[in-house]
């Protein structure tokens, strides 16, 4: 792999042993008297600040319901996570942990294994480019390095998940690329917060980004009205606008692209269809078990 | 054959304005085929499975009926039906076009497959950047819920199923059928050990069949127009119609839904031919992970058995053409890198060995590379075919077995710039690092 996550700081072996920790320690055992340190509230429950408010934690209720076995619920709650702060942060780790009666070493070791968390703040968008073989054939390295060169700054082209702008700001943008995005006929493609962007050359791409840079919102050739990384991440945990005109207008957006119905409209003119179905075709007679 | 070149089934719909909507299908005959169904009994469903002869359409081509009879007949534990709609294998886009125009020909299919296989949790895992699709597809199993089709005792039968849509995360691997599993376990998607296979121990260690949305969106039609109908299209082993997604170099690109068995010059003639008229040089024939075709494989009828015979796989019917102006190490290169990039690192042969391919290769095409550098690559592949523990890391090698086998001059005369450029040793691969 390319690409490597933060690094976390190996532990360092002391001389404390393994009876001594906060894990090891059963109910019986007065941990305050133990531990090297004594902090006031130490023992509580860390929600003060917590970025996760009731409504979130609504949400992953939700979410563990939809599911014979909570566990399941990771996916999509770590979807939600990113709802919320824009990545995944170590907070965002320890809410899925709490929620899902997980260690954070298993939720993190999730975390590092799919491409959609990220492990630092977005931009308001994420644009992502496709650069396998196809498309890069068809112009999608070119697009994605003029885009890393064009968002750059000081003459040092933008690095993959590298943010133009101040993440959490209007116009801000990550830049990635991407691996094959289920749209090779429509080469070369790019996503803005997963919603297509088709047969992009990189002009066409530059004026994009110039435009997400200035706070606009063009409009995808298919997919939703555009809005923000964050929003779409809270329709991928599974939790749509609940007002219904915005919800139609979401899902009412534009799919179809002539290359998406060539064959069918071909066959259309032309006259060919698929052998015409009998009147009545019965289930095949079995014995019943 | 006697079918038209093109036989629109599953795409027919998608040429209707809002066919997505539950309105538009049902006045285009669905919602027909389950009433049918749900009359009839399990083991008569599975049967016509079976005789229509449906393999599955995500790329290993198994025989969907005899998939769905290995699920046990008691209901011990619960049931699932898992729809594999991951789809990511490089070249392929069908299964999204589809969700999105005709997301209810899947639901329809679910409600069907699962009255067969006596599931009543079905999960829809859509990979997660394909976000209209999960738009689409979550609007119609509200519609379905709605009207009565999805919930409990559906349309007075008795017959309870839910369906829930779950968006994946961004992982390649989550495709391959025991990895998205565990991923819809809420874990790393890596794939697990067969046997047991999903029919005996799946999701949640219970009975679970996986299927791909293609191979579930045509059983619908095959419940209405039934065994005999569905084979007049295609061939003897491969029948029926398969959506062959055209793209690259060709005058018109996209989803033409063809018999099983149509050839490559045949699939040229409908979309207009080769770009600008540039010659084709090679291609495809479902995905990356098939071993490449080129001009010589004009004629080859795409079903499971020609594209076997001569030398590929059918896979995902993923027509990916590229013309003379393209480099073959070059895109096998490209190849490498993503396999390298989704390998998930589970077993050795194919981490380290999609790491190792990827270095040399890239060191090929910068122009440092030595002729031995072919051996080694060659080497290598043999070292990850069929050692590897699931089908990635054999897919990985296809392209640069395939390439070779068809273009070892391109990579001998890389290597031979390389030496009149530059007489000094080369370096040690990795030794840059
Ligand atoms: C690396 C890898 C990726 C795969 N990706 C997909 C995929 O995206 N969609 C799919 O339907 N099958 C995919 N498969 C095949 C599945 O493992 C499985 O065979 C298929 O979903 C079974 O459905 P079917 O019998 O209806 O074809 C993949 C296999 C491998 C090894
Ligand atoms: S072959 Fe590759 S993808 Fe498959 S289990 Fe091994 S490392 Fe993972
Ligand atoms: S190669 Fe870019 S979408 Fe498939």
């Amino acid at each position: 792999m390319t690409e490597h996550p933060e690094v976390t700081p190996t532990p360092r072996p002391g001389s404390r042993l393994a009876e001594q920790t906060h894990a090891a320690a059963d109910d019986q055992v007065d941990v305050m008297a133990i531990s090297p340190v004594r902090e006031e509230g130490m023992l509580e429950e860390s929600t003060a600040d917590s970025p996760f408010g009731p409504d979130i934690v609504a949400k992953a209720k939700d979410l563990i319901g939809r599911y014979p076995q909570s566990r399941s619920a990771l996916l999509p709650m770590l979807h939600l996570v990113q709802s919320v702060q824009g990545f995944v942060s170590q907070e965002g780790i320890t809410f899925c942990a709490e929620q899902l009666d997980l260690s954070e070493a298993e939720v993190s070791a999730v975390v590092t294994f799919y491409t959609m968390y990220k492990r630092k703040p977005c931009g308001e968008h994420l644009v992502s480019v496709c650069t396998n073989t196809l498309c890069a054939a068809l112009g999608g390295d070119a697009i994605y390095r003029r885009l890393a060169e064009h968002l750059g700054e000081d003459g040092r082209p933008l690095g993959h998940e590298e943010v133009a702008g101040t993440p959490g700001e209007r116009g801000s943008v990550m830049l990635e690329h991407a691996e094959c995005l289920a749209a090779c006929d429509l080469a070369p493609v790019l996503q803005v917060n997963y919603e297509y962007f088709d047969k992009q050359t990189e002009e066409s791409a530059v004026e994009l980004v110039d435009a997400l840079r200035r706070g606009e919102k063009p409009q995808p050739s298919r997919g939703a009205p555009l809005a923000d990384f964050k929003s779409v991440e809270l329709q991928l945990a599974g939790f749509f606008p609940e007002e219904e005109d915005a919800y139609r207008a979401d899902v009412d957006g534009p799919s179809r692209a002539v290359e998406t119905v060539r064959g069918a409209q071909l066959a259309a003119d032309r006259g060919w269809t698929a052998p015409s179905m009998p009147d009545d075709a019965p289930l095949p007679e079995v014995e019943a078990k | 054959m006697n079918t038209d070149p093109l036989t629109p089934v599953l795409t027919k719909r998608w040429l209707s304005p809002q066919s997505w909507r539950i309105s538009t299908y049902e006045k285009l005959e669905g919602y027909t085929a389950f009433r049918k169904a749900l009359a009839g009994t399990p083991e008569q469903l599975v049967q016509l499975i079976k005789d229509a002869g449906l393999r599955g359409r995500g790329g290993a081509g198994f025989p969907a009926g005899v998939k769905w009879s290995f699920m046990p007949q008691n209901e011990e534990k619960p049931h699932y039906l898992v729809i594999n709609a991951d789809e990511g294998e490089p070249g392929t886009c069908k299964d999204i076009p589809l969700m999105m125009a005709d997301p209810h020909s899947l639901i329809e299919g679910c409600i069907i497959a699962a009255y067969a296989m006596r599931s009543h949790h079905c999960f829809i895992y859509v990979r997660g950047e394909a976000l209209h699709c999960i738009r689409r597809l979550n609007a119609a199993v509200r519609e379905a819920y709605d009207a009565g089709y999805l919930g409990r005792n559906i349309i007075g039968s008795g017959f309870d199923l839910d369906i829930t849509v779950h968006a994946g995360a961004g992982a390649y691997i989550c495709g391959e059928e025991t990895a998205l599993l565990d991923s819809l376990e809420g874990r790393r998607g890596q794939p697990r050990l067969k046997p047991p296979f999903p029919a005996a121990a799946g999701l949640y260690a219970a009975p679970t069949t996986v299927n791909n949305v293609e191979t579930i969106a045509s059983v619908p039609f095959i419940v209405n127009g039934g065994a005999d109908w569905f084979r007049q299209m295609g061939t003897e082993k491969s029948p029926g119609p398969k959506i062959y997604s055209i793209s690259g170099h060709v005058e018109r690109p996209g989803q033409y839904e063809a018999p099983l068995g149509t050839t490559l010059r045949e699939l040229l003639e409908l979309c207009g031919g080769m770009k600008d008229g540039i010659p084709l040089k090679f291609w495809t024939p479902g995905g990356s992970s098939t071993p490449l075709f080129t001009a010589e494989h004009l004629d080859v009828p795409l079903d499971f058995e020609g594209a076997a015979e001569a030398g590929s796989m059918l896979g995902t019917t993923a027509v990916q053409v590229f013309n003379e102006t393209v480099s073959v190490p070059w895109a096998v290169m490209k190849w490498t890198q993503f396999y390298e990039h989704e390998s998930c690192g589970k077993c050795t042969p194919c981490r380290e060995g999609t790491y190792w391919l990827a270095q040399v290769l890239e060191r090929m095409v910068e122009g440092r590379g030595t002729e031995e550098d072919i051996d080694t690559l060659l080497d290598v592949c043999d070292n990850i075919l069929g050692r590897s523990f699931c089908a990635l890391g054999d897919g990985a090698v296809s392209p640069i077995t395939s390439g070779i086998k068809y273009f070892r001059d391109e990579f001998l005369a890389l290597c031979q710039d390389a030496r009149e450029r530059n007489a000094t040793v080369p370096e040690l691969v990795g030794a840059q690092q």
